[in-house]
C-alpha cells in the first residue's frame, strides 16, 4: 500500500491521527496533515483505509494494486 | 396555502427521525421547503448530494445576500445571516488561512492532551450526581457543564461566567424561541463581555487560544482584534451548544436500546466507533447547513438557478441506504463510518477532534462509573428542545 496526502485539501479534522497515529500526524502550526509513513506495514492497512474513507476533505489517497477500494459504509 | 412543507420537520418522538426524510430521499431529493421566515429553500436529503454541496465552495455561506432565504422569522434573518464583522475573514478567500490559524488549537494531539482534565471533570460531575442520588438529569448534571468548562478553559474565559454564556448562546442559536430584541440585547452584552475579555488578555496574556490569536495580530494582517472577537464568540457558542446537546442524545440513544450500552460495557474498545455511530444516528440534530449560490449548478439531476438557497440535511444523508448498509439500524461497531454530522470539505467543523474526544471521554467515564445506568422514563417521553438551530433533549432522566 502507498499512501499520499493532499495538504492543500486537508481541513485539519484530525480523524486520520486519531485512527492511525503511526501513519499520520498534524503540523503543530496549522493542524494540516503530515504523512509519517507512505508505505505502512500490513497490520496498519485496516486503520489507514478507515482514515482515508472518513477524511472529510478526501485528502488521503491510497494506491493498493490488486485490491478493490472499499466503499463508504 | 401552498403544498410546500414547513421546515424543520417534526420528529415522531425525540429519538426518531421525521418521516419526511425517507420519502424525500426516495422520491424528491431536491425538495422545496418553507422556512420560519416564509421564504422558500430547497432541502437536500441524499448522502451524495449533501456531500457534494458541502464540499463545493461555490455553495457559499453568504446567507446575508439580498435574495438568500432567511432561516428565521426574526428581522435579522437568523444567525446564518448575521454579518459579524469579525467573521468576514472566515469566509471566502481568507478562509483557509483563518482556518489554519485557528485549527492549530484543535489538533488531535492538543485535544488528546486535554483528556485527563476532561476525565477528571467528568468524574467530579458524576460524583455530584451520585451524591444527590437517582434519578438525575444527565443534561444539566453532565452534558452541559462539561463542554462549557472545556471551551472556557481553551479560550481562557472564567468558567464561573458559564450561566451567562448559556443564555447568550441560546439566543444566538435562535430559530423561533426568542424575539429579535432579545437576540439583539444578548448579542450586545456578549460583545461587551468578550471585548473586555480580549482587553484583559492583551494586558495579561495567558496559555489560551485568545492570547495566542492576539499574539498574531501584530504579525498577520488577517488577524485583527475584530477577528479575534468574532472567532472567540463563535467558538464559545459552537463549542458550548453542540457537544452539550450531543452528550445527552448520545447517552439517551445508547440507553434507549440498552443492548447497545451492554455491548459497550462488555467491550469498551467500541467507545470510539459508538460515538461515531451516535453522531450518524442522531435523528434530532437541528436545522442542517444552509448554502447560497450565485451561479447555476446541478445537484442530484436538478439544475439550480443562481440565487438559490439550499439546506443540507446531514442527518438525513446519514441514514441514506445508498451510503450505509442497514442505515436505519444503530450499530456501535460500524466501521468505517463516514457520516456527515461535522459537514465535509474545507468548511467542516473546526472543533470536531475536540467534540469527538469529549464524547469519547465522557462515555468512557460513564461506563466505568455508572455501569447500571438506565433511562428513568420511557425513551418516547424524552422531550426535544424546541426553537433552536441545534437539536437536543430538554432532560435525560437517568437512574443507576
Amino acid at each position: 500500500m502507498r499512501v499520499a496526502v493532499d495538504r492543500d485539501k486537508c481541513c485539519g479534522a484530525g480523524q486520520c491521527v486519531m485512527i492511525a497515529p503511526e501513519v499520520f500526524d498534524q503540523d503543530e502550526d496549522d493542524g494540516i496533515v503530515l504523512l509519517l509513513d507512505d508505505t505502512p506495514q500490513a497490520r496498519l492497512y485496516r486503520a489507514v483505509r478507515e482514515a482515508a474513507s472518513v477524511c472529510p476533505a478526501a485528502a488521503i489517497q491510497l494506491s493498493e494494486p490488486d485490491v478493490v477500494q472499499p466503499g463508504v459504509g | 396555502m401552498s403544498g410546500t412543507p414547513d421546515y424543520p420537520f417534526r420528529n415522531p418522538t425525540a429519538l426518531e427521525p421525521p418521516e419526511e426524510w425517507a420519502s424525500l430521499r426516495e422520491g424528491c431529493p431536491v425538495a422545496p421547503i418553507r422556512l420560519a421566515s416564509g421564504d422558500e429553500a430547497l432541502l437536500l436529503t441524499r448522502y451524495d448530494d449533501v456531500k457534494q454541496v458541502l464540499s463545493d465552495p461555490r455553495f457559499t455561506r453568504h446567507l446575508d445576500a439580498a435574495n438568500a432565504a432567511r432561516t428565521t422569522a426574526n428581522a435579522s434573518g437568523g444567525p446564518f445571516a448575521t454579518r459579524r464583522s469579525g467573521m468576514a475573514a472566515s469566509v471566502g478567500e481568507g478562509h483557509q488561512r483563518w482556518r489554519r490559524l485557528v485549527g492549530r488549537a484543535f489538533t488531535a494531539k492538543r485535544v488528546a492532551a486535554m483528556v485527563p482534565r476532561m476525565a477528571a471533570m467528568s468524574e467530579q460531575l458524576i460524583d455530584a450526581m451520585v451524591a444527590q442520588g437517582p434519578p438525575a438529569d444527565l443534561v444539566s448534571g453532565l452534558g452541559f457543564p462539561l463542554p462549557v468548562w472545556v471551551i472556557c478553559d481553551l479560550l481562557g474565559v472564567p468558567n464561573g461566567d458559564r450561566f451567562r454564556f448559556a443564555y447568550w448562546s441560546d439566543t444566538l442559536m435562535n430559530l423561533s424561541k426568542y424575539e429579535q430584541k432579545e437576540v439583539d440585547a444578548a448579542q450586545a452584552e456578549f460583545n461587551e463581555y468578550f471585548a473586555a475579555h480580549i482587553a484583559a488578555k492583551q494586558a495579561q496574556p495567558g496559555d489560551d487560544l485568545i492570547s495566542d490569536l492576539l499574539a498574531l495580530v501584530e504579525e498577520d494582517d488577517l488577524m485583527t482584534e475584530a477577528v479575534v472577537l468574532g472567532t472567540g464568540q463563535s467558538l464559545l457558542v459552537a463549542g458550548h451548544e453542540t457537544t452539550a446537546n450531543m452528550i445527552g442524545k448520545m447517552v439517551a440513544m445508547l440507553l434507549a436500546d440498552r443492548r447497545q450500552w451492554e455491548r459497550l460495557l462488555a467491550d469498551p474498545s467500541l467507545v470510539r466507533s459508538a460515538v461515531e455511530e451516535t453522531l450518524r444516528f442522531d435523528a434530532n440534530p437541528g436545522f442542517g447547513m444552509p448554502r447560497y449560490i450565485t451561479e447555476e449548478i446541478e445537484v442530484g439531476g436538478t439544475t439550480l438557478p443562481p440565487g438559490t438557497t439550499v439546506v443540507c440535511s446531514m442527518a438525513s444523508a446519514n441514514r441514506d441506504g445508498q451510503a450505509f448498509e442497514d442505515a436505519g439500524d444503530m450499530d456501535v461497531s460500524r466501521s468505517p463510518n463516514a457520516h456527515l454530522s461535522f459537514g465535509a470539505g474545507p468548511y467542516s467543523c473546526v472543533g470536531q477532534a475536540l467534540a469527538r474526544t469529549e464524547l469519547q471521554t465522557v462515555l468512557s467515564v460513564l461506563l466505568r462509573r455508572l455501569p447500571s445506568l438506565e433511562l428513568a422514563v420511557p425513551a418516547r417521553e424524552l422531550a426535544r428542545r424546541e426553537g433552536l438551530l441545534v437539536g437536543g433533549l430538554q432532560q435525560v432522566p437517568v437512574r443507576w
